[in-house]
């Protein structure tokens, strides 16, 4: 009895390489399906968004308010509010960003309110957008009084983007050696001029990346404007602050709501603008990426 | 010199501490709003009515319809999504080679770029019609298509982390394993995969949290009617989705309808909260290599 269960791994019969080679077979299949359906998924959505929607982007299509009829509809105010808006959130977050991965790579101390630094940042980018729209809501247009403003906007999607470029910006300040820091120390730099001159050139590509992927998440966001207020019917351009404004996956997302075909249509239109420029700052933020970790890997250390 | 130093670290300490304000922020003002909110509603109702009218005469405020669209919405993701992400992460880590990661990895990763509110274009005018075909019942506004859609949504988050996960167990592990005689898919299953379980179980985490925050795929696809069911066919409303419904009408600030969107909110940060955390400790405290 020993002998039998001692043998019986060891012994290759022919229904054993065949259930061998069945799992890998089968395993194969389903990676192949697995694969498939993302890539087909991609490829049908952006198929079915160009076919429904190339025809109709032309001039008038860019430069023309929304209307009643969608063939006379255009997508003018939405396109210059999410310019507007990306504009405004980059130049509040850019900096706060920044500015709080140097201390949390540089200065902070490891203690208790480090840990919860970091705790609370790792929570803040799982929070749904729709909650900072809440956030927005009673903060900004009520609490401050700016009312559903561009400037309430920016400053809620600022919240929302900032843990992406807080991470980005950490990993990519933690990735300059040591080295550089020492050395620039021993030739009597103070701490500032360390980080101004040094940590932050070698970092800065990383942090540009991570600048590029908000910027890109910020153009398609739509909640939380949707929460904030934000117009979905605006036949001006903003032309301050604290100006109502619409952007453009709210005219989309009110465009797909209407029954009428012709909107559909002019929602695809929309789509194609909304991904060009996402599908191009992610593309250049992979690129971006690949560059650096190609050439981290051969010069540094 | 030495004082505009300081200036400059308290500057930064400054801007590290916005993230601590806003989460202050978030939790003071939701709660703020949901204390208003049951002193007119019973918890017990909101907790155990099975009816959720809020903008109707007949009022009724029990969440337990806008949980189950959530939680039939995600729960259709996760389903689709975590078979495929494990085992495309097994495949890009394990067999596929470098060039083929290269290429791979980011095209995957176009998918997680994508707007939410493209995929809800998708799911209610590409995705629903297609389904249809094949099942007659299915409704114009149901919870299959967005569930469907946005488990591919999910799909890069699960595979590249969990990709992560697999891709820091020791080779030493896997060595082992070959040396007992197994074959290489017995390896990645039985040692690999189950060594990055922590890793991977996190990931699942962290999909089930963003799964049950999207807003815009939901509300476009799955329909803004609150319906108490777990039959996918029919059209359902999230937590998402109403918040949505209700910002998109004209309710006055300061009433009882406007605060219910504070109310539901209350419970979705609270539940992406704690999976966030769980996913954290996890990572943190489990994970060995």
């Amino acid at each position: 009895m020993t002998t039998s269960t001692l043998a019986k791994p060891l012994t290759f019969t022919g229904r054993n390489m065949f259930a061998r080679r069945l799992s890998v077979f089968i395993f194969g299949f389903l990676v192949a399906v697995s694969l498939f359906i993302g890539f087909g998924t991609l490829l049908v959505l952006v198929w079915s968004v160009l076919s429904e929607g190339l025809t109709r982007i032309d001039w008038q299509f860019l430069t023309s308010y929304p209307s009643r009829k969608p063939e006379q509809a255009g997508i003018l105010s939405a396109l210059v509010g999410s310019i507007y808006l990306i504009g405004l959130t980059m130049i509040i977050a850019v900096p706060v960003g920044i500015g709080a991965a140097i201390y949390l790579e540089e200065y902070a101390a490891k203690n208790r309110l480090t840990n919860l630094l970091e705790i609370n940042i790792a929570n803040l980018a799982g929070t749904p957008s729709i909650i900072y729209g809440l956030l927005g809501l009673e903060l900004f247009v009520r609490g401050m009084m700016l009312e559903r403003s561009l400037i309430a906007g920016a400053m809620t999607m600022a919240l929302l983007i900032l843990p992406v470029i807080i991470i980005a910006a950490r990993e990519s300040i933690r990735r300059v050696p040591g080295i550089i820091r020492e050395a620039s120390y021993a030739l009597g730099a103070t701490k500032w001029q360390t980080i101004r001159d040094n940590v932050l050139p070698i970092a800065f590509p990383g942090i540009l990346t991570g600048v590029i992927l908000g910027i890109s998440r910020a153009i398609g966001e739509t909640a939380p404007l949707i929460t904030l207020g934000a117009l979905t019917y605006v036949a001006f351009l903003p032309d301050n602050l604290k100006s109502p404004f619409t952007a453009l996956p709210i005219q989309i997302f009110n465009w797909v709501s209407r029954p009428q075909k012709g909107f559909h249509v002019n929602a695809a239109a929309g789509i194609v603008v909304l991904l060009v420029g996402t599908l191009l700052l992610n593309a250049l933020a992979l690129y971006l990426r690949d560059y650096l970790q190609k050439k981290s890997s051969s010069r540094m250390l | 010199m030495r004082k505009a130093e300081l200036g400059l670290q308290f500057v930064f300490f400054l801007c590290a501490l916005i993230s601590i304000v806003t989460t202050i922020g978030i939790v003071v003002i939701l709660f703020k709003e949901t204390i208003m909110f049951f002193k007119d509603v019973s918890l017990w109702d909101f907790l155990t009515d099975s009816e959720w009218t809020p903008l109707f005469t007949n009022k009724h405020f029990g969440i337990q319809p806008l949980v189950a669209g959530t939680f039939v919405t995600s729960a259709i993701a996760l389903l689709f999504a975590i078979p495929m992400g494990l085992l495309i992460a097994v495949y890009l880590s394990e067999y596929a080679s470098d060039r083929t990661r290269r290429i791979l990895k980011p095209i995957l990763e176009i998918l997680a770029g994508i707007p939410t509110v493209v995929y809800g274009y998708f799911a209610l005018l590409f995705v629903t019609p297609w389904l249809q075909k094949f099942i007659p019942d299915l409704a114009g506004f149901n919870a299959l298509s967005p569930g469907l859609v946005l488990g591919v949504m999910i799909l890069p988050l699960i595979s590249s982390l969990s990709e992560d996960a697999i891709y820091s167990v020791p080779s030493s592990l896997k060595e082992a394993g070959y040396a007992l005689g197994a074959t290489k898919l017995r390896v990645c299953f039985n040692v690999v995969v189950l060594a990055a379980m922590p890793g991977i179980i996190a990931a699942c985490i962290l999909a089930m949290s963003r799964a049950i925050g999207e807003t815009m795929l939901v509300a476009i696809a799955a329909g803004q009617m609150p319906n108490l069911t777990l039959n996918p066919l029919e059209g359902m409303e999230t937590i998402t989705a109403y918040i949505v419904q209700v910002s998109l009408g004209d309710t006055p600030t300061g009433t009882l309808e406007y605060r219910t969107i504070f109310a539901v909110g209350t419970v979705l940060f609270l539940a992406t909260l704690f999976l966030n955390t769980i996913s954290y400790q996890i990572r943190k405290r489990f994970i060995q290599y």
